[in-house]
């Protein structure tokens, strides 16, 4: 895309210290739980962050909600490094930056109202009156289809797929203009599911917002980004546009995730996974390519040289000594 | 053609609570068959009833629930009707089941040797090294690497993956002639996902064993069964062949599952089923679906349509395609 990109990471890492115990409590060991991951994401765009557990996807999220702060590169908003704001433009970001959780039974809370849980984000962010954070809760309940007058009620009496447009509707309430959404539809049924993505999808079209929408199953990610990133052991190996990569995938891994994606039909009958083994501790990485002691065509190089980055067609970039 | 492994015949089972005072119809007049080496996908939403059939079929149904009509019947006998020490004989010799959370059925403070040796103990009466040679076998056919070794350890020692395959192995230490799988890979990432069910199939292969398999994931009963059945609100709503299902639905709740599944590489949009599932307590009158149905009659919200023959060893319980067959006539 050509836009100027609203959220763009360059070059991040978080490596976590892992005490080793002992009186001195002397660090050791790292994980580096991301190492050195770049993206960007325009507006109105949806960009799909794939892996399997472990590869540093909910770490992403954390750091771009700053929850954490990166190691080492730069997180721009905007153009603005966002490890650098503070006061009023920090709460600018806070409010523009919003998540979606995987689970809605854990990320709301119980005891309060809807209307409460909603309301909480504008009333910490903005200094609207009482009643236009009435008027403007009603107005993101109706904009997730829940109607204005649920908001007296507790989230207990809300079935998952409801609870979860709550959570889109919190997201929502403070004129936000990206929003994180981790596993947003793992935990839903199938049927709920798919009433939540259309959601998403025509609520990003209303009003212009932004995605990031980590996963792991790929027909859904594929089905609802524009572009996908696909992460392995904390780095990123393949990044294209998605009908691209489900089409022609290029990475060893990105072809096993594909391999590994259940048929839509009984007849579409896949060649056997040839992935072997699981993912290896990001405490200890393997050396070069992160992914050579799974990697059905890895060569001896893999093991020693990392692959660098490259641009194989516009947009569509991939890590791997094959290309 | 030889008589079924399994038969569930009319099965009814309630959850009875606040002194009968709430009577939660779960499970409402459920039939189906299975032969041996065959894969059934039991399918639907949650809280459809899926569950509680196959609690109901390996006797461990919560106290509140009660299997209140119908038979169950494995290899001819009647399972509803055997006593609690009965059915303890019966199970893991010739059924078995696999649960979701593999880290819940595992126990934290046995060893795995001890806990995948148990069935074949109890139910085969293997002693030392038969069973020790018998624990080895199986979890070298499980895939778990130098399994010697791997037996000695416990569960926390282990990757997710491997859990479930160990859960695996101990649903197979007494050779069952059925497995029940209750959504066995949703905890699981995709690549480990694949690698289970694979391996599943393979063990399939080897023993026959018949399966049925729990999911409300369609891409699985894609990949692994020969035939499915369709749940909804406490009732199977279309039964057959998993490629007649797939390709021709015939219940409208059937086509809105398949609409609403996300297609690898494809951008046509997916149909979002309106509504929330019915409350079991007080079912809607006629047709369960009809609240929620795009293709509703007038008759389909007073009467509630029985079983349709649509073709062999497939039903819709559904009045649409009783009009078109009339239609054709």
């Amino acid at each position: 895309m050509t836009a100027a990109p609203l959220l763009e990471l360059n070059a991040v890492r978080k490596h976590f210290p892992v005490g080793t115990g002992g009186l001195l409590q002397r660090r050791t060991a790292w994980v580096k739980a991301v190492d050195g991951i770049s993206f960007a994401i325009a507006p109105a765009e949806t960009l799909g962050l794939i892996g399997e557990s472990g590869c540093g996807k909910t770490t992403t999220a954390r750091l771009i909600l700053l929850q954490e702060r990166p190691s080492a590169g730069t997180i721009r908003f905007d153009g603005e490094d966002v490890c650098a704001i503070s006061g009023q433009a920090l709460m600018r970001y806070r409010r523009e930056v919003q998540v979606v959780f995987q689970d809605p039974f854990g990320s709301l809370s119980p005891r309060m109202r809807v209307g409460s849980i909603i309301a909480e984000p504008l009333e910490i962010h903005t200094d609207l009156s009482r009643s236009a954070i009435r008027e403007r809760v009603a107005e993101v309940l109706e904009l997730v289809g829940l109607g204005r007058d649920i908001a007296d009620l507790f989230p207990h009496e809300f079935s998952g797929g409801q609870r979860q447009r709550i959570a889109i509707a919190r997201a929502l309430a403070t004129d936000t203009r990206l929003i994180v959404l981790d596993e947003p539809v793992s935990a839903l049924d199938v049927s709920i599911r798919a009433q939540i993505i259309t959601q998403l999808e025509q609520l990003q079209r209303r009003l212009g917002v932004s995605y990031l929408f980590i996963g792991h199953d790929l027909a859904t990610v594929a089905y609802i980004s524009h572009r996908i990133a696909v992460m392995y052991l904390g780095q990123i190996v393949e990044t294209a546009d998605s009908t691209k990569l489900c089409a022609s995938p290029l990475h060893p891994y990105t072809q096993a995730l594909l391999l590994a994606a259940l048929p839509a039909h009984p007849d579409d009958k896949r060649e056997r996974l040839a992935l072997s083994g699981e993912v290896p501790s990001a405490l200890a990485p393997p050396a070069g390519c992160r992914f050579h002691p799974r990697c059905p065509r890895a060569m001896p190089r893999c093991a020693e040289e990392a692959p660098a980055r490259r641009e194989v067609a516009p947009g569509h970039v991939v890590y791997c000594h094959l290309y | 053609m030889n008589a079924p492994l399994l038969e569930v015949c009319q099965l009814q089972t309630h959850y009875v609570t606040f002194g009968g005072s709430r009577v939660v119809k779960a499970v409402e007049g459920v039939s189906f068959a299975l032969r041996e080496g065959e894969t059934l996908g039991l399918v639907g939403e949650s809280g459809c009833g899926k569950t509680t059939t196959c609690l109901s079929i390996v006797g461990l149904l919560p106290p509140a629930a009660r299997v209140v009509g119908g038979e169950i019947r494995l290899n001819g006998t009647n399972l509803a009707q055997k006593s609690r020490r009965e059915m303890r004989r019966l199970r893991g010799r010739a059924i078995a089941m696999i649960l979701q959370d593999p880290m819940a059925s595992l126990n934290p403070l046995f060893s795995i040797y001890t806990q995948v040796a148990e069935p074949a103990y109890y139910h085969l009466g293997m002693r030392s090294r038969s069973l020790r040679r018998r624990v080895e076998e199986l979890l070298r056919a499980v895939r778990i690497p130098s399994p010697a070794m791997r037996m000695r350890g416990y569960p926390h020692q282990m990757s997710g993956g491997m859990r479930q395959r160990i859960v695996g192995a101990i649903a197979l230490a007494a050779g069952p002639k059925l497995i029940i799988a209750d959504e066995p890979t949703t905890n699981l990432d995709v690549t480990i996902q694949a690698q289970y069910l694979d391996l599943l199939m393979d063990i399939q292969q080897e023993t026959g064993v018949a399966l049925i398999f729990v999911t409300h994931n369609l891409g699985i009963v894609a990949k692994m069964c020969n035939r499915m059945a369709v749940m909804y609100a406490g009732r199977i709503v279309e039964m057959g062949a998993v490629r007649d299902l797939f390709g021709d639905p015939k219940h409208p709740y059937t086509k809105a599952l398949l609409g609403s599944m996300a297609k690898l590489g494809s951008k046509a949009p997916l149909y979002a089923i309106p509504g929330q599932p019915p409350d079991l307590v007080r079912p809607p009158p006629g047709c369960a679906f009809h609240l929620r149905c795009a293709e509703a009659m007038p008759r389909c919200a007073t009467q509630d349509p029985e079983d349709f023959r649509c073709g062999p060893g497939w039903t819709a319980r559904c009045w649409l395609p009783r009009l078109g067959a009339t239609g054709d006539a």
